[in-house]
């Protein structure tokens, strides 16, 4: 039996984990998916946003004004990369645009946001050369960052199951029993768990989970929104994350670095039928060159290494949902977890946590819980003279795997064992970046797929790019 | 930090060849840093034969020709460090490197770039739809078929007629696959000749011309892949679209020459080959500094590899003996029908005849080369045909040369 049940290892399951670790409860994740961070987690945009859009007065407004610092805090210990690049809203000349960056400026102190600053085009361009002449008027927001989500997952989930807490993936939640000490969780495969308190953080299907213990009183509407990611190369052209202001044409087309040093584009917003619509389409890529080309009109997308689409999980309502489920008692859904969700993170999990103890569940510091998580980029963050002590020590790291990001062998290995391990290809490559580079794994996926065949001692043709049914080999010749 | 009079950084075929020559000069420290686990590079896995016809008159197979040159460099008692990757070439020549030994650096006296190319991925072709397992460049699908011994997929749809592609067309239906079609974006196929016969006539496998692969389908594992005919700017026909039920996509659809060490040391590259911009030599703009291969521009043939590379070996051979060359360099361009020349800039007054290498821009039939600088006529050149896929060679004579004072345009007219 459980303490806490999660159902859901994406950034807000894996974050309330992480943050629920420290007490002396028994916690347990369930993940539909071979791997965490598998949902909207994993493809979307990787900001921290300042907190100047959410309207005054909603959850979203409290918990992204107090969930920057914390997030930057939070990623701090567990070694989640993240960059405070800070971030402009763009007008481009017309009286309705500016006006809406001064609304934005006037919202964001309303909502308690400090560094706000309104730049004319000169001064921002100042900052950012690559910057259209048609932009007139901007917003800089100077507490907005980067973030790599899926990272920040792994570094969360990593650290709580550190820390104790348990992580079962390929359990996909089928039916919830409310039995009088709390909850039987039961899975598509038969495999069936306990626990005292259940917390909901299934995003796009967190209403279909919702609606396993009767709970009807939200929708998600899922949202696909593609992104192309373009080489190195491209990932200098402008310093800060470059946003428009909402137009008619479009939400959002952002251009930004990531935290490794490519360059974001993206993304659009078109409803879908189903969370599992993250197919990319010609319009839509096309409408992310087009758009994204108008705040930074010398982006190259010859340099496109990849292009993805991410479903976010919106909601009628338009904030978040979080709050005892209605029909079940100790019970509460974490739901509706759209921008800026990843933001404010830490701040939900907070917020869930207190709704947990309203409930009645106990919170005893666990007298040996440990905030930190090692650092698994410490190898590429050395000097030349320190990786060369360090691989006279221990060998694998001198051979490189992926020449595209430099990803030795010991970093995948290191990745296949720590917490939460990889199992698959696609869990090497978020962990490690090999095959996140510019060849996409053309050189580096056979080696790797030996490494994990190596690591769980199982056979190559069952070695998958994101769990069953995905295979990479049809047979031996 | 060591020191060694030649350092070349790649042990594929051009890598090879150009330490043999650089040694037959004279110059015998000379060391390969190679990252695979041992020489030959892509070769090691292209068993199919075809390959030596020009440069060693018998036909053999990728291995075997890798083979035929580890042989002279062994003989010759060259240094080979494998599963050692350059992680830095520095323009006074300090390379960088690592293994499971340890980081090391390397003073080199002349430096050969010939790290090789990689093959453009489903992303940088910007294919939409769903991004499942089962959609493999042909170059990987080849190292796992023909290196690890595993098969890739059943029913297989191949965009791209480069040669790799037609190659694994085959291959594929060597083990049992069924190839059902294979999809040239471009009007005609960038592959040889005597590859679509063989390997796609051969076996009934269709070449669709002037269509693409305008989506992906399937969850975890591809299920289909939608095809569909593209016009004259190569924007798919939405009429055309048909529905092909696979489980893999392979992809070959161009080279990519693996320039990022070159780019680092701010050597400049040509936007049209994606190699360094060099002289005769092959001697890039940063002195000391040689390329050659796959990375310098992507050959056809392997044959013509180990050609280009003897003249960087024997070229960084020269600069360790005799220092950098002086003398005044004349550019050459690409005039009507050709694409690119190679190299781009010739030293005119050394006395030696010098070769050109070209491609032409599209398929044409009987055409006449002419190599002009100025009004001056330094060579012709009459084809039967000429194709893009094909890269053609001009010699200019040494006296020729020296009354090129403009820079040196290759075109072509159509007979």
């Amino acid at each position: 039996m459980y303490d806490v049940l999660i159902v859901g290892a994406g950034v807000i399951g894996g974050m309330l984990a992480r943050q629920l670790s420290r007490y002396d409860l028994k916690i347990c994740m369930l993940e539909k998916e071979n791997d965490v961070a598998m949902g909207a987690t994993k493809a979307n945009s990787g900001i921290v946003h300042g907190g100047y859009d959410p309207e005054p007065g909603t959850l979203k407004a409290k918990l992204n004004a107090e969930g920057v610092q914390k997030l930057y805090d939070v990623a701090d210990e567990i070694h989640a990369p993240y960059r405070k690049n800070g971030s402009f809203v763009c007008a481009f000349g017309t009286p309705e645009e500016e006006a809406t960056v001064r609304e934005l400026y006037e919202r964001g102190l309303e909502n308690g946001i400090k560094g706000l600053e309104i730049l004319t085009g000169d001064e921002a361009r100042a900052l950012e050369p690559a910057l259209s002449d048609k932009v007139s008027l901007v917003l800089n927001v100077t507490n907005a960052g980067i973030v790599c989500p899926y990272e920040l997952t792994v570094a969360a989930i990593g650290n709580a199951m550190d820390n104790g807490a348990e992580l079962k993936v390929n359990f996909a939640v089928d039916q919830i029993e409310k039995t009088a000490e709390g909850f039987k969780v039961t899975a598509k495969s038969g495999e069936v768990v306990s626990g005292k308190y259940l917390v909901n953080c299934a995003g796009a299907y967190s209403d279909r989970v919702a609606q396993m213990v009767g709970d009807n009183f939200f929708t998600i509407i899922p949202r696909a929104g593609e992104y192309m990611l373009l080489d190195k190369n491209e990932g200098s052209r402008v310093s800060h994350t470059i946003f428009q202001v909402p137009s008619v044409e479009g939400k959002g087309i952002l251009v930004s670095p990531t935290v490794d040093g490519n360059l974001l584009t993206g993304p659009t917003a078109a409803k879908v039928e189903s969370p599992s619509c993250t197919e990319t389409t010609p319009e839509g890529l096309e409408i992310v060159a087009r758009l994204a080309a108008k705040s930074v009109p010398s982006v190259n997308f010859r340099q496109v290494i990849t292009s993805f689409s991410g479903v976010r999980s919106s909601e009628k309502g338009g904030d978040f949902i979080i709050c005892p489920a209605k029909s079940v008692e100790n019970m509460v859904h974490v739901a509706a977890i759209d921008s800026p969700g990843l933001t404010s993170c830490v701040a939900i999990a907070d917020y869930a946590i207190e709704q947990l103890q309203a409930m009645g569940l106990a919170l005893v510091q666990k007298a040996n819980w440990c905030p930190t998580r090692e650092n698994p980029h410490a190898f590429r963050e050395m000097s030349d003279e320190e990786k060369d002590a360090y691989i006279k020590e221990h060998p694998a790291y001198g051979k490189i795997v992926c020449r595209c990001e430099t990803v030795s062998e010991g970093e995948i290995r290191d990745a296949i064992r720590r917490n939460p391990p990889a199992h698959d290809i696609d869990g090497v490559k978020r962990r490690t970046r090999s095959g996140m580079g510019r060849c996409q794994g053309g050189f580096c996926m056979p080696y790797v797929m030996k490494l994990l065949s190596e690591e769980n001692g199982q056979p190559m043709e069952t070695i998958t790019k994101n769990g069953e049914g995905s295979a990479q080999l049809t047979g031996k010749l | 930090m060591t020191a060694h009079d030649i350092v070349i950084v790649g042990g594929g075929p051009a890598g090879m060849a150009a330490a043999v020559a650089a040694y037959d000069s004279g110059v015998t420290d000379v060391v390969i840093l190679d990252r695979e686990d041992s020489v030959g590079g892509i070769l090691r896995q292209c068993i199919h034969n075809g390959f030596g016809l020009h440069k060693l008159g018998r036909e053999l197979t990728g291995p075997e020709y890798a083979d035929v040159y580890r042989k002279e460099v062994e003989k010759r008692g060259i240094k080979i460090y494998c599963e050692t990757m350059v992680t830095a070439v520095s323009t006074d020549r300090v390379v960088t490197a690592r293994n499971r030994q340890g980081i090391m650096k390397i003073q080199a006296g002349a430096v050969v770039l010939a790290m090789g190319c990689r093959e453009r991925s489903r992303g940088a072709l910007n294919i939409s739809g769903t991004r499942p397992a089962g959609v493999y460049s042909a170059g990987t699908a080849q190292k796992l078929i023909n290196c690890e011994g595993y098969m890739v997929g059943k029913k297989v749809v191949i965009l791209g007629s480069g040669d790799i592609g037609l190659i694994m067309a085959r291959r594929m239906s060597f083990e049992g696959a069924k190839v059902e079609a294979v999809c040239e974006i471009m009007p005609y196929s960038g592959g040889l000749t005597r590859n679509i016969v063989q390997c796609l006539e051969d076996y009934g496998i269709p070449l669709y011309l002037s269509t693409t692969v305008a989506e992906i389908h399937g969850q975890k594992r591809v299920e289909g892949v939608t095809i569909a005919e593209v016009d004259e700017n190569r924007r798919v026909k939405e009429e055309t679209k048909r529905y092909i039920p696979c489980d893999t996509l392979l992809l070959s659809c161009g080279l990519i020459p693996e320039n990022e060490l070159t780019r680092s040391a701010g050597i400049p590259i040509d936007p049209i080959t994606s190699g360094a911009l060099v002289d005769e030599n092959r001697e890039t703009a940063t002195p000391g500094i040689f390329a050659c291969g796959n990375v310098l521009q992507v050959h056809d043939l392997v044959d013509y590899v180990s050609d280009e590379a003897e003249i960087a070996g024997i070229g960084a051979a020269n600069f360790v003996k005799n220092g950098a060359v002086t003398g005044e360099t004349v550019a050459t361009k690409p005039g009507n029908g050709v694409r690119y020349v190679l190299p781009q800039r010739v030293h005119t007054d050394k006395g030696n005849d010098v070769a050109l290498f070209m491609r032409v821009t599209q398929p044409f039939g009987k055409v006449r080369f002419t190599v002009k600088s100025g009004d001056e006529v330094l060579a012709t050149a009459v084809r039967l045909k000429a194709a893009p896929g094909e890269m053609e060679k001009i010699v200019v004579k040494s006296e020729k040369l020296a009354l090129a004072s403009e820079p040196i345009t290759v075109s072509l007219e159509v007979l």
